[in-house]
């Protein structure tokens, strides 16, 4: 904290002035949470019925049953099904977008460069839609296959940023070995541009996690559509609002600790001494908290 | 090909309320994210706490989700919006810490002697934000703002699974009803998104190319 260079060292007065700030904050905000959950708590009139407040015991009883859980857990297994899968081919697609995308040959990079940029333009979602009503391969397939696509699309961007942003002399070392320009690229280039990149492409499926919800759409029975639409049509409306606070916390508890993960990569990541004057991210930081600079999540497409 | 052409109308129809939902969303992302941004660099360390739950909340929440709770939990809870504000608030909450996040890497990402130089001149804090951080901030956080704007292009299709009638929702009506022209259809439809996008992003290319500060 004291560290930011953008203000002096604050003196006994700012310091007051700025906890009196933070008190007053920190009161609006809790007033503001309180009237939210109080007014959520009320009981309500609807055209003459008095409806329980959002946090009575009615509206919650439904979760000691262990059957209800079982359901979730299946939804919240089917996302994640659907997430690996789509992951493994939106890897195996970057790494291939990513080679012929910085071909040497016009007539192999300009198609891909076309079709890269077709997809990376287009909709998830229309994509999903495509391959459901043209191949009619499945909700699940076409979940997957739009996913794979799209962020291999994505992926394939980043790698080849990685690439580019390699010291040459690794290029030419390579070739003035006497490798190939396949296998310079192969076993020279991708290593470190894979490692230099890892963080953005792990934040970049946490981004596909978080997309395989699409399938709510398309109908696929993932963890949205399986506790809202599924069980909150069996259970009754009433539990709507329960449902959705669980399904939110499943869905937080989930992304967060992945993006933690991504976060910790992204600091263990050491590029070696070949590439430290040529890190892609800026080093410097003159924000107020110090934090961490070059976040992976600032450079991903949602 | 005919059925595209006969549908022309609707198709323009939901174009426009794909622009519509992608110029108000917009908007009142950038204003809120300016603000969480702001909040976010501010020197009261509720304010930061504060931000960054909001950024951290949302952005890891899906999208699917956040218009769901608007779409069919605000109603319950009382709110009498038309499906097309429900989608507005959502897309508007989902982008605003995207657009915070793009702003402070900007900011991050003056040298640090910049701002030591302006302190070292005796500039105060405004004079150092306002002369010397903001103007080489905002050249760097113009393309990835704009990329942001780009996903909101996208993402506003989750509106049509949400009783908006908008490009995507088009695509599904239009494909239902003209079996023998599904592709026609999609393609046409993903012609109208790229229109936005495609131009975008070279805009984006390009301004990268042109503002970067030579270092």
């Amino acid at each position: 904290m004291s560290a930011s260079v953008l203000f002096d060292t604050p003196g006994p007065r700012t310091r007051r002035r700025s906890r009196i700030a933070s008190v007053i904050v920190v009161v609006l905000i809790a007033a503001g949470l309180a009237w939210v959950v109080y007014t959520l708590a009320q009981p309500r009139d609807s055209s003459g019925i008095t409806l329980p407040g959002y946090f009575d015991a009615s509206r919650w009883d439904i979760f000691v049953l262990a059957e209800l859980w079982v359901r979730i857990g299946g939804g919240l297994l089917a996302t994640l099904q659907a997430a690996a899968v789509a992951a493994a081919m939106a890897l195996v697609i970057g790494v291939m977008f990513a080679m012929l995308r910085t071909s040497v040959h016009a007539a192999v990079r300009i198609p891909a460069t076309i079709v890269l940029e077709f997809f990376r333009g287009m909709p998830v979602l229309l994509m999903m839609l495509f391959i459901l009503l043209v191949a009619s391969t499945g909700a699940f397939w076409a979940v997957v296959l739009a996913l794979g696509v799209y962020n291999g699309a994505i992926i394939g961007e980043s790698l080849r940023a990685g690439l580019a942003a390699l010291p040459r002399g690794q290029r030419e070392a390579g070739l003035s070995l006497g490798l190939t320009r396949l296998q310079t690229k192969t076993f020279i280039e991708f290593p470190q541009a894979f490692r230099q990149m890892l963080p953005v492409i792990i934040a970049q499926l946490v981004v596909l996690l978080k997309d395989t919800s699409l399938g709510y759409i398309v109908g696929y029975n993932e963890l949205i559509r399986t506790t809202m639409n599924n069980l909150g049509s069996s259970v009754g409306n009433r539990y709507l609002f329960s449902l959705f606070l669980v399904t939110l916390v499943i869905y937080l508890a989930v992304n967060l600790s992945l993006s933690a993960v991504a976060r910790r990569l992204a600091r263990r990541r050491s590029p070696g001494k070949i590439l430290a004057k040529d890190q892609i991210t800026p080093t410097a930081s003159i924000s107020a908290l110090g934090a961490p600079t070059g976040n992976p999540e600032d450079r991903t497409t949602e | 090909m005919n059925a595209v052409i006969e549908n022309l109308p609707r198709f323009i129809e939901a174009f426009g309320m794909t622009l519509w939902l992608l110029a108000t969303s917009g908007v009142c992302a950038l204003i809120i994210g300016t603000v969480i941004a702001a909040m976010r660099i501010s020197p009261v360390p509720s304010l930061n706490v504060f931000a960054s739950v909001y950024t951290e909340l949302l952005r890891n929440t899906p999208l699917t989700l956040v218009l769901f709770f608007c779409a069919f939990v605000l109603p319950q809870l009382g709110s009498r919006l038309p499906y097309e504000w429900a989608a507005f608030i959502g897309l508007t909450l989902y982008t605003s810490p995207f657009v915070a996040e793009a702003l402070r890497s900007g900011i991050n990402g003056v040298a640090v002697g910049q701002a030591e130089a302006a302190r070292s001149l005796g500039l105060g804090f405004m004079q150092s934000t306002t002369l010397i951080i903001f103007p080489q901030a905002f050249r760097m956080v113009i393309p990835p703002l704009i990329n942001v704007l780009i996903a909101l292009t996208k993402n506003t299709s989750v509106a049509g699974g949400f009783f908006v009638f908008e490009l995507f929702s088009a695509a599904k009506e239009l494909a239902n009803a003209n079996g023998n022209a599904v592709i026609a259809i999609l393609l046409a439809v993903a012609a109208f998104y790229l229109v936005v996008t495609i131009p975008l992003g070279i805009l984006s290319a390009h301004l990268e190319k042109k503002l970067a500060v030579q270092r």
